[in-house]
């Protein structure tokens, strides 16, 4: 495997909702391991981005690569529902609202995906989701039903229901912005360890202390550009950029 | 004037219970496969491309728009014209099971269109293809979720199912009226079969209130 090529890379990012255009021409890559915080107002255009690379946003313009394989081929329609599958079971979603599985129990939640996709054995696939529950902490809900988890809980399983993917990269799409205050240092937690254990990922929040903690760059984007990217030090520290430093001092004052 | 004596229901209770039998064997039957052919149309009409698509949306339109009774004598009476030959029973229910599976579609089709799109996204961002979404994720949870909509057709189709009397099928009111004409007693067979369906309906209740017990989503 080479090393030095790039985890994902986009080049020329573009995207259209009707008129607007929310994505206008985004190039940024990341590195093996690496972890990438994406910050900025709403409607930046960072989720837009986040959910194009694995195709949840088509583009309409650019490209996507996620480990040397283009995401966003042009294929005939049967040939590309085949290819996103399998690209899709390579990277981690997790959402704002966790989308768990309501009338699944949280073992099947996670088992789902690794028995109907991958083939997996029944026995085996819980113990897969036992060892990812107990990564994330919950191994004693692994028979709960999502109703009776708190958030913070319900996204922690969403979490190990991606990692039971064997992921190449996480995505988390402002996994924390739907939770209240105090549960969210416990799923941050999760993230920051899966951070120590060198996971791809790929980060788009809210938080900027989080981000700064965790991140090995950060992107800052407005308006469907991105303005400026640095490290944490740089980019928080001494931003060079007007609209970031104006966007960070509402922040660090609100 | 002859008063009410139903201690002449007994003796014929051969007969009436056979009745009941059938009403509950044909609603059975008409009852699942309604359930199973509205799921099916429900997918094509939503998922389908356009070729099977707007067939199934006319078929669904034209059921509908007709009186069962006139379907039954279409299945029943028509069909042999043109060299379908399908007995009494099968008739009535493939008359039922389409009558209320165009009904169950559409409950089924507003309960998947409900569905957060959330659902489908995670499945999706998993790497589950288009069909495999729906049917792992979406139509369990549309079924859970429509199960007092369903339900309610289903008491109707019990209620319903006594229409193929009209083809000759002895089921519950059918046999009634045998009785009757052997027994001259309309009031007393009719209240009797009017009991047993009342009796049957609170069974189907029971089971349908487990149902929906067992696959409440806020578990």
């Amino acid at each position: 495997m080479n090393d030095t090529r790039p985890m994902i890379e986009v080049r020329g990012a573009r995207k259209f909702f009707g008129p607007l255009e929310v994505l206008k021409g985004i190039d940024f890559s990341v590195a093996r391991g690496q972890i990438v915080a994406v910050i900025g107002p709403s409607g930046s255009g960072k989720s837009t981005l986040l959910r194009s690379i694995n195709h949840l946003e088509t583009l309409d313009g650019g490209e996507v690569w996620l480990d040397g394989v283009q995401v966003n081929q042009k294929l005939d329609r049967r040939s590309f529902e085949r290819h996103i599958n399998g690209v899709r079971q390579q990277m981690g979603m997790v959402f704002q609202h966790f989308n768990l599985f309501p009338h699944l129990s949280v073992a099947e939640n996670i088992t789902i995906a690794p028995i109907k996709l991958k083939g997996m054995a029944k026995a085996e696939a819980r113990a897969l989701a036992l060892k990812m529950l107990d990564k994330v902490g919950l191994a004693d809900k692994i028979d709960a039903f999502p109703a009776r988890l708190s958030g913070g809980q319900k996204q922690r399983v969403a979490i190990a229901r991606a990692l039971a993917m064997q992921p190449k990269v996480m995505l988390f799409d402002e996994a924390t912005s739907a939770l209240d205050p105090e549960l969210v240092d416990e799923v941050n937690l999760v993230m920051k360890q899966l951070a120590s254990e060198h996971m791809t990922m790929v980060i788009v929040t809210h938080e900027m202390r989080f981000a700064a903690e965790v991140a090995d760059r950060v992107i800052f984007m407005a308006d469907g550009a991105v303005v400026e990217e640095g490290s944490p030090a740089e980019l928080f520290r001494n931003p060079k950029q007007e609209r970031t430093r104006s966007f960070l001092k509402k922040f660090l004052n609100g | 004037m002859q008063g009410l004596d139903f201690s002449i229901v007994p003796e014929y209770w051969p007969l009436i219970g056979k009745g009941l039998w059938w009403t509950v064997v044909i609603s059975t039957a008409s009852a699942v496969l309604s359930v199973l052919a509205g799921i099916g149309f429900a997918l094509l009409v939503l998922y389908a491309p356009p070729v099977v698509r707007y067939p199934v949306r006319l078929f669904m339109w034209l059921f509908m728009g007709t009186p069962l009774l006139l379907q039954l004598f279409l299945i029943y009476f028509g069909l042999v014209q043109i060299g379908i030959d399908i007995p009494a029973i099968w008739s009535g229910i493939v008359a039922l099971s389409l009558h209320f599976a165009v009904y169950n579609a559409d409950i089924f089709r507003a309960g998947i269109a409900s569905l957060d799109k959330g659902q489908t996204e995670a499945a999706r961002s998993l790497g589950f293809g288009a069909w495999r979404t729906r049917i792992y994720i979406v139509v369990p949870q549309a079924v859970r979720g429509t199960v007092p909509a369903v339900g309610n057709m289903m008491i109707a189709l019990l209620k319903e199912s006594s229409i193929v009397s009209m083809i000759g099928i002895a089921e519950l009111v059918h046999s009634a009226q045998l009785v009757i004409s052997e027994t001259y007693r309309p009031f007393e067979f009719y209240l009797t079969a009017a009991a047993l369906y009342y009796g049957l309906n609170l069974i189907l209740e029971a089971v349908l209130r487990g149902i929906e017990r067992k696959v409440e989503l806020s578990r």
